[in-house]
């Protein structure tokens, strides 16, 4: 982790990708995020970057909590919520960690791609060692500490890997600008479809 | 905190219509500090049938309608913010309407009072505004018809209008809502006692004000609240129903407390109160305000139904304007925006808080 906001939001957020996210956006830009929660990143952001931060939740009382720090976020959700806005209305929009959750993730990723100018997705790698150890060993649905819900209870509805997302972007001719692979709070410099706990993209249309 | 309530006259208001109404009065009322620069005033705009008393206790020891959230550490903490309420033009708690005196003729207006608008009501807000010199104000909040003068004040006074808060309310009525205002207004001209709204010194039209208020009553609630507060409970003494019993105490109560002719001149300014001025889409009209706004609705309120304010959010989504929008989950209605005070004391508090950041920044 780089930079010297890194580890201090790891610290605050728990999640890899959030230190990540904080790094990537320049100050004074106007953020997107799907699936705000509670708005920890989105008020960060606010505060430390003066950045114009929007957030949509679902959960009224995680969205409550958002709106209780000051964030803009509201009701909604993130398959329908995209339309209303114009064209390239952000300089970014985060997606963490949900990609692997949405019904239509390639519709959700082409809104996202008209109306920002770059579009953040974190998700979890479904190709890392542990799960495919977890599913070898056991012959059963995947629980990791990555993935740790029974497949009966379980928000993630799609599992793609590193690779998976690397071949979409590739077939939809996205630009991925940048990409980050993560193992807890340490970069993972080599193997990432194997290695990368988390891994985020930054990506655009060309 | 024992409030009073101040009245300021000026020398005359032109009204949407092109009449000149002369002199005009406006009763308010003002709770915390004003600072330096002037830049904590928050301005609170009533609903229907609400006053100036908006916080605190009065001469009689009545509590202003929204003290819940008025007050020391409540949403709008005056140990911040300097708040002020007036009461609308048209209306009988203070303000010029048709029970005042015209100074032309001696006589009170009555039904020569001139038809009013949303838009003159907060003219006069603005008048008010201004002689207290303050140039911008950091929010103007309000519930119902308090969310259309918000409303219309983001766009009308752009510049002056940091953020905005309207809550359980609309950008115009549907039918249903002219409906219901129109059963209450025949309710009252129905009456032998409105005489044309000549009733003063003589009966005011009480029985019809009464029936009107009951109809306001039924709106106010939701199927859920009725039930939970009267079932199908008889009273023993008379075998009435609860719910008959509570809406005919309710009406007779308003009797003793509004003028009957500004019930009709209110409700028909919520009527024709249209953001978009006729036009379908709000996107437009609400491209004109530089405002941050927190926009509240309610799941059981079935008068002012989400899907209202969800057209606002839209709209401000279409150009990216800034927005939190939340449903709050309450049984109780369309009154839930006077009832349910802790989740809205947290949402205003931070909305609050950060629009006074954002105002710093500028």
């Amino acid at each position: 982790m780089k930079g010297e906001n890194g580890p201090l939001v790891h610290e605050l957020f728990g999640r890899g990708d959030y230190g990540l996210i904080s790094e990537i956006v320049e100050p004074g830009s106007c953020v997107l995020d799907l699936g705000c929660g509670e708005g920890e990143l989105l008020a960060w952001l606010a505060e430390h970057k003066g950045v114009d931060a929007r957030g949509v939740e679902i959960s009224p009382a995680k969205l409550q909590k958002a709106i209780a720090k000051g964030v803009s976020a509201y009701q909604g959700d993130i398959e329908s919520c995209l339309a209303d806005y114009p064209d390239k209305a952000f300089d970014y929009v985060l997606l963490s960690q949900t990609l692997q959750e949405i019904r239509y993730p390639l519709q959700v990723m082409k809104d996202i791609l008209r109306v920002s100018r770059r579009a953040i997705v974190a998700f979890p790698n479904f190709g890392h060692y542990s799960v495919r150890l977890a599913h070898l060993f056991n012959g059963r649905a995947p629980k990791t500490k990555l993935f740790p819900y029974d497949w009966y209870d379980s928000p993630n509805i799609h599992f793609l890997t590193v690779d998976d997302f690397e071949i979409l972007a590739a077939r939809q001719n996205w630009q991925v600008e940048r990409r980050y692979f993560l193992s807890g709070t340490r970069e993972v410099k080599s193997f990432p479809n194997l290695m990368a706990e988390v891994a985020v993209f930054v990506v655009s249309n060309r | 905190m024992v409030a009073t309530t101040h009245s300021k006259q000026f020398e005359s208001i032109e009204l949407e219509s092109g009449v000149v109404l002369s002199p005009v009065n406006v009763a308010y009322e003002t709770y915390g500090t004003l600072n330096a620069d002037k830049s904590n005033a928050i301005l609170v705009t009533h609903a229907f049938s609400g006053d100036a008393h908006a916080a605190g206790v009065d001469a009689e020891g009545h509590k202003g309608w929204w003290d819940n959230q008025i007050g020391p550490g409540k949403g709008f903490d005056t140990d911040k913010y300097f708040v002020i309420c007036s009461n609308v033009l048209g209306g009988c708690k203070g303000s010029t309407g048709p029970s005042c005196i015209n100074p032309a003729t001696g006589e009170r207006y009555a039904m020569t009072f001139p038809v009013i608008t949303i838009g003159d009501m907060v003219t006069l807000q603005k008048m008010l505004i201004d002689s207290f010199g303050i140039t911008r104000l950091l929010s103007v909040a309000g519930g119902s018809m308090g969310g259309m003068q918000v409303l219309e004040w983001a766009v009308r006074f752009p510049e002056a209008v940091a953020s905005a808060i309207p809550i359980a309310s609309t950008a115009r009525h549907s039918a249903q809502q002219i409906a219901f205002n129109e059963v209450a207004r025949q309710a009252i001209m129905a009456d032998p006692d409105w005489a044309d709204g000549n009733y003063y010194d003589k009966k005011p039209p009480g029985r019809g004000l009464s029936v009107a208020r009951m109809v306001g009553h039924i709106t106010y609630m939701s199927d859920e609240s009725m039930r939970q507060k009267f079932g199908r409970r008889q009273r023993e003494e008379n075998g009435i129903f609860e719910v008959e019993s509570y809406l005919r105490y309710r009406g007779s109560q308003f009797v003793d407390r509004f003028d009957a002719n500004s019930y009709l001149y209110i409700t028909k300014a919520m009527d024709m109160f249209d953001l978009a001025n006729g036009a379908q889409s709000l996107v437009p009209v609400l491209a004109k305000s530089r405002t941050r706004y927190l926009i509240i609705s309610f799941t059981s309120d079935w008068l002012y139904p989400s899907y209202q304010s969800l057209e606002i959010v839209s709209a401000l989504r279409r150009r990216n304007q800034d927005v939190a929008y939340i449903e709050l989950t309450s049984n109780y209605g369309h009154d839930a925006f006077l009832v349910e005070v802790d989740e809205q004391t947290e949402l205003i508090r931070g909305f609050l808080s950060r629009t006074m950041k954002e105002v710093a920044k500028r």
